[in-house]
Parts: structure tokens; C-alpha cells; sequence
């Protein structure tokens, strides 16, 4: 063990040499924001990211499943009448699912995961539901928001909007 | 040979020196070749310790460089242009094609080699008497290989790129935490696109690179620094024959640059970069791989969950810094698997892994169903924690077992540890290269 005098009063080298230390950490820290500000994630290009005005709500039949390529959703009607805004992205590493009407279900090729009409999770491996966006309906007007996603465990009913 | 050499070359390059103290002091004076000692123990010199990897390594990111900044000159980091961009280099510029093909070729070739001069070192105890701070340096070296690679990978902007980038960036949403903030600063918003374009480029082109260039010339420096490469601990009174570099080691040199790009250029004039079909973020390609020295992970994502398939290679390659440490033997230092038993357990570590992987592989495609065996559990349980604590063991079972059961002291059991989990990794490589088909089912290869 070493034994500190802390009594000693602080000489004028230490105080300068602690005051350069401090102040040369203080300024790296700086620099080093500044570069992470600097390289923040840009605000994205084109129509994702921002309302998408999907149509009029009596345009999409009852169980019908509508791709807006640019807003990077599908466009639900479930069996009841409610609608779903279903994002895109597998759930498991990101690839783009596809709708096959005939098998009705979203596929997604990259690891053969399924999903049903409401993005429930039919084969592995994908881990939890497709993500969603919110929807509002206004005056018949079907508005999705695609600047929030919404992620989700499994499908629960709630989360359908009706006109 | 030398006593006839032209004038001219005497004057500009250097002059050819006859006797052995002015050839000496001809390397210790020369910006490139004082890299070099000005002597080199015979032994060191045999073909068959090194191989020539690191050599051959360095040779090729060389070429890497030069064909980068060619191709600077003609390529776009735009998403409109970037593929129009290498099309146009491909069909329209004279060399265009030989360009991309070279650099294409060679940072897969760098893979390899890189690979192989660690599997080279690991086994002759190159990281042994001192030599632990290279050996971590290297490890560095081949990290910024495969960023080197995965970065270059985005950038033609085709299928390939768009689908492997994004496969590649979502595992890291699985981390806790931080995960998705690093995912959305690296591609510079939530999906990959003109920002990851640019950033991709800007580290390609500029980050590594600079790094690189700092780190092998350190890791150069350090090998000199550390006694020149490991050689076997030799008795007092034995004497080694000490040759000069001139002749003896650049002549070596030049004979092995000039075999590999005389092989690299004809491979680049038969076979071309490949370049698939613009990337579409609608529809990915079926099946949708990786690049090829990243299937040996794709194949541990399509039998883990992906946090799993994160934390097995990361506790693996933390095994791998540790090396230094957990082998301490140094009396077998420059001896090929250490010894007689060592070789032996390298041996057995190959036969099991031969033996377990394609077992494996096939019993979790046909048979395993680990969610559906415990249905209450959550799938990070099921398909996450329990596989990979199942492996852990299993690695841990092979080194007691070559430890009490092979009579193999700890250098020796690693080897065979270490030779287990390379010819494991080789083997999913394999799987996932040959035998993915459609959906990611295996299939036999056509
Ligand atoms: C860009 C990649 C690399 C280059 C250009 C490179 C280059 C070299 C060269 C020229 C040597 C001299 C001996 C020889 O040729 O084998 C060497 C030795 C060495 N390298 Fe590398 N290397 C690279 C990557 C690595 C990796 C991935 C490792 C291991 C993790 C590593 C660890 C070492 C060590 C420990 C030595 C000393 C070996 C001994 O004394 O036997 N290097 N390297
Ligand atoms: S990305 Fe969809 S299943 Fe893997």
C-alpha cells in the first residue's frame, strides 16, 4: 500500500499539468460530438418517411391486401372490416416480404420466414409479428404515417382501425 | 550476373552489390527494403514455415490500393449512378473490366491469404516470446479486411449488395440497447440507401484505408522489433547459417510476387467481376446470400437466433485475443502443431469436426425443431441461449477431452481446440456456399 500525504498542498506544475489533462479531454469530447452530430443519420429522400394518402376506404374490398411500393407497406382489410398498415421488412434481418394472394400469406425469401393476413408469424425464423404504421381515417380518407414504426409481439385486435 | 548490369540502372536504382557487408548495408538503406533485416537465419527462409502468406498479403492489399484509386476515378457513390457507373466500366472503358476484376479478385484473394497466415501463425506459435501484441495487431489487420470487404461489397449498388448489406446491418437490431442507434448511424437512416451509399464509400475509400496503412506498418515494424518471425528454440552451440536478404530473400520475394499476379491477371482475364441485376428494395433475390466468406455466419443464422449467432463467433474470436495468454508454453515456439501429440490432436480435432457439422446441419433441417420442442419458452431461449450454451460446452468438452484423455499438455489441447472450430467454420462456409438453394433449403449442388 501506498501511503498519500493528502495535506500536501497542490503544486503549480500539478495544477497546470491537471488543468492541460482536463482541458485536452474536454476538448476531444468535443470534437468528438461535433463528429457524431455531424454524421447523424440524414432525413430520408422521397415519399417513405412521411403521410402516405392510401385511398378511400370503401376502394379496398374486405380481406384484400393492397402494396404501396414507395410508402414500403401493404395495405390490410381484415375479414371484419378493420384496416392494418403492414411495413414491409421481415421482422428477422430486413428483407422486403412479398404478398402471395394464392397462399395467403407474406413470404419472405431471404430465410423462408411466413406470415399470415394480419403479420403474424406463421414460420420461423422470423421472431415477432411484422411491424406496423398508424393509420387515421379522415372524411373516408385511408392516411398512413410512415415516420413511425410501430413493432409488435403478435397481432391483437386492437391494433385494426375502422372507418 | 550482376557484374554485367547496364549502366544506367546502376545510376538510378541502386548499385548491384557483389560482396556481402555492401549488400548489407544496400537493405539497411533503402526506404522498402530496410523493412528487412539485413540478415536472415537459413531456416527462416524455408518455403514451407511461412508459406509466404504475410508477404503475399501484403503484396495484395498493394495491388488493392492501386486498382482502388483507379477505379475512384470512374465509379459514382450516387444510387442513380452507381451501377450505370460500373456497367459503363465494364462495357465501355478499355481496361475497365481488368480494373474491377483485379480489384474484385484480390480482396477476395486477401481474404484468403489473410486467413491462412493467421491459421500459419496459431500453429507455429508465431505469437509466442513477446510476439502477443503482433498477433493482436494482426487479428486488427484481418477485422479491417473484412470491414475492407463489406464495405467494397454495397458499393456496385447491385442485387448482391443491396440484399447482403441489409441482411448484414439488421443482426446488429438484435443487439441490446444500442443496437438499432449504431444500425441507423451506420446506414444513416433506418434502411439502406443513398446515405449508406456514401458512408460505405467514405469509409471504404478513406477510413480503412488509412488504418491499414498504419497497422501493417506497425505490424512490420514489430516483427523486426520482436527478433525477426519465430524460429525453434535451438541449443547454445548450434550453430544456424545467417544468409543475406540480397540475394537470398528478395530473390525469394520477387519469384513469389511475380507467380501470384501472373495467377491473379490470367484468373482476372478468364473470370470477371461479377455483377448482378440493379438492386430493387422490392423484391430481394431467392435465395439472398451473403458473400461468400460471410456464409460460414449465414449458415450459424439459419440454425440460431440471430443474437446467438452474434455471441458464438464474438466469444470465439475473443478466444482468439486471448491466445497469447492461454498458451504460455514457449519452448515449442516455430514448431509446426507444437509437437508430435499436438499434431495428433490437431488431427482428432479435424476427424470430429468432418464428422459433426454435416450431421448437425442436416439433423436441425430434418429433424430439430427446437421451438416446437419447448413451446413456452421464448425463442431467445429456445433458439438462442440453449444452442449456443450447448457449443460453448461442446468446445469445452473437446479441450478436457484432449487434455485427459489425449494426454496433451494446454498448447497441444489448443491446437486441437483450434483446429476443431477453423475446420467447423470452413465447413459451414462450405454448406452455405454449395448447399442453399431456394428458401435456404439445402439441396445438392448442380
Ligand atoms: C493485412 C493483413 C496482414 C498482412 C499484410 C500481414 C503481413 C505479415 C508479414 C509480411 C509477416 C512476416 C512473416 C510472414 O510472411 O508470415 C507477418 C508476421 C506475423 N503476422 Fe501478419 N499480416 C497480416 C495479418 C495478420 C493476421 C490476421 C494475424 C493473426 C491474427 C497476424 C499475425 C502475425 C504475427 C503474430 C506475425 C509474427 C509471426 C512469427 O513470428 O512467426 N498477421 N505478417
Ligand atoms: S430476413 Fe426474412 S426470414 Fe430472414
Amino acid at each position: 500500500m501506498t501511503t498519500k500525504n493528502t495535506s500536501q498542498p497542490v503544486t503549480r506544475r500539478d495544477f497546470l499539468k491537471l488543468g492541460i489533462g482536463a482541458l485536452s479531454a474536454l476538448a476531444l469530447l468535443e470534437v468528438g460530438g461535433a463528429s457524431l452530430i455531424f454524421l447523424q443519420p440524414r432525413s430520408l429522400e422521397g415519399e417513405f418517411g412521411g403521410m402516405v394518402t392510401a385511398g378511400l376506404v370503401d376502394s379496398f374490398p374486405i380481406g384484400s391486401v393492397v402494396e404501396f411500393t414507395n410508402g414500403r407497406f401493404y395495405l390490410v382489410r381484415s375479414h371484419d372490416g378493420g384496416f392494418l398498415a403492414v411495413y414491409r421488412r421481415c421482422t428477422h434481418l430486413g428483407c422486403t416480404v412479398e404478398w402471395e394472394a394464392q397462399e395467403n400469406r407474406f413470404f419472405c425469401p431471404c430465410h423462408a420466414s411466413s406470415f399470415d393476413l394480419v403479420g403474424n408469424v406463421e414460420n420461423t425464423p422470423a421472431p415477432r409479428a411484422l411491424d406496423t404504421f398508424p393509420i387515421t381515417i379522415d372524411a373516408g380518407q385511408i392516411i398512413v404515417d410512415t415516420g413511425t414504426i410501430q413493432t409488435r409481439d403478435a397481432f391483437a385486435p386492437d391494433q385494426l382501425v375502422y372507418a | 550476373m550482376t557484374e554485367n548490369t547496364s549502366n544506367w540502372r546502376q545510376k538510378i536504382l541502386y548499385k548491384p552489390e557483389t560482396d556481402d557487408r555492401s549488400r548489407m548495408r544496400a537493405v539497411a538503406n533503402n526506404l522498402i527494403l530496410h523493412l528487412h533485416p539485413t540478415k536472415v537465419p537459413a531456416p527462416a527462409l524455408r518455403w514451407t514455415y511461412t508459406w509466404g502468406l504475410g508477404g503475399l498479403s501484403a503484396l495484395t492489399a498493394t495491388l488493392l490500393v492501386i486498382t482502388g484509386i483507379l477505379l475512384m476515378f470512374r465509379y459514382d457513390a450516387s444510387i442513380e449512378r452507381a451501377y450505370t457507373s460500373i456497367q459503363y466500366m465494364e462495357t465501355q472503358v478499355l481496361f475497365g473490366s481488368f480494373v474491377r476484376g483485379l480489384h474484385h479478385w484480390s480482396a477476395n484473394l486477401l481474404v484468403i491469404t489473410a486467413f491462412l497466415h493467421m491459421i500459419r501463425v496459431f500453429l507455429t506459435g508465431g505469437f509466442k516470446l513477446g510476439r502477443g501484441n503482433n498477433w493482436l495487431v494482426g487479428l486488427f489487420l484481418l477485422a479491417l479486411v473484412l470491414a475492407f470487404n463489406f464495405t467494397g461489397y454495397l458499393l456496385p449498388w447491385d442485387q448482391l449488395a443491396f440484399w447482403a448489406i441489409t441482411v448484414g446491418t439488421s443482426l446488429l437490431s438484435y443487439v441490446p440497447v444500442v443496437g438499432t442507434a449504431v444500425s441507423n448511424f451506420l446506414l444513416g437512416g433506418p434502411e439502406v440507401g443513398q446515405a449508406t451509399l456514401r458512408n460505405f464509400y467514405a469509409i471504404h475509400v478513406a477510413v480503412l484505408p488509412v488504418l491499414l496503412a498504419l497497422f501493417m506498418s506497425y505490424h512490420f515494424w514489430k516483427v523486426r522489433k520482436d527478433g525477426g518471425i519465430s524460429q525453434p528454440i535451438r541449443d547454445k552451440n548450434e550453430r544456424v547459417e545467417r544468409l543475406t536478404t540480397i540475394p537470398h530473400l528478395v530473390q525469394i520475394e520477387f519469384a513469389a510476387a511475380a507467380v501470384l499476379i501472373t495467377a491473379l491477371t490470367l484468373w482476372v482475364i478468364f473470370v470477371p467481376a461479377p455483377l448482378e441485376a440493379l438492386a430493387d428494395p422490392s423484391h430481394p433475390p431467392n435465395p439472398a446470400k451473403a458473400a461468400w466468406y460471410f456464409m460460414g455466419l449465414q449458415e450459424l443464422l439459419l440454425h440460431m437466433h440471430p443474437l446467438a449467432a452474434m455471441a458464438l463467433p464474438g466469444i470465439i474470436v475473443a478466444g482468439f485475443i486471448l491466445i497469447p495468454w492461454l498458451d504460455k508454453q514457449d519452448d515449442n515456439i516455430g514448431l509446426y502443431f507444437r509437437s508430435r501429440k499436438g499434431k495428433q490432436m490437431a488431427l482428432v480435432g479435424a476427424i470430429w469436426a468432418l464428422a459433426l457439422i454435416p450431421v448437425l446441419v442436416i439433423a436441425d433441417e430434418l429433424w430439430l425443431d427446437l421451438p416446437a420442442m419447448f413451446p413456452t419458452w421464448p425463442t431467445l431461449i429456445s433458439t438462442g441461449l440453449l444452442p449456443l450454451l450447448l457449443t460453448l460446452a461442446a468446445l469445452i468438452a473437446i479441450y478436457l477431452i484432449f487434455r485427459e484423455f489425449g494426454h496433451a499438455n494446454p498448447s497441444e489441447a489448443l491446437v486441437g481446440l483450434f483446429i476443431f472450430l477453423i475446420v467447423s467454420f470452413i465447413l459451414l462456409t462450405i454448406v452455405g456456399i454449395f448447399f442453399r438453394g431456394a428458401n435456404m433449403a439445402l439441396v445438392w449442388p448442380v
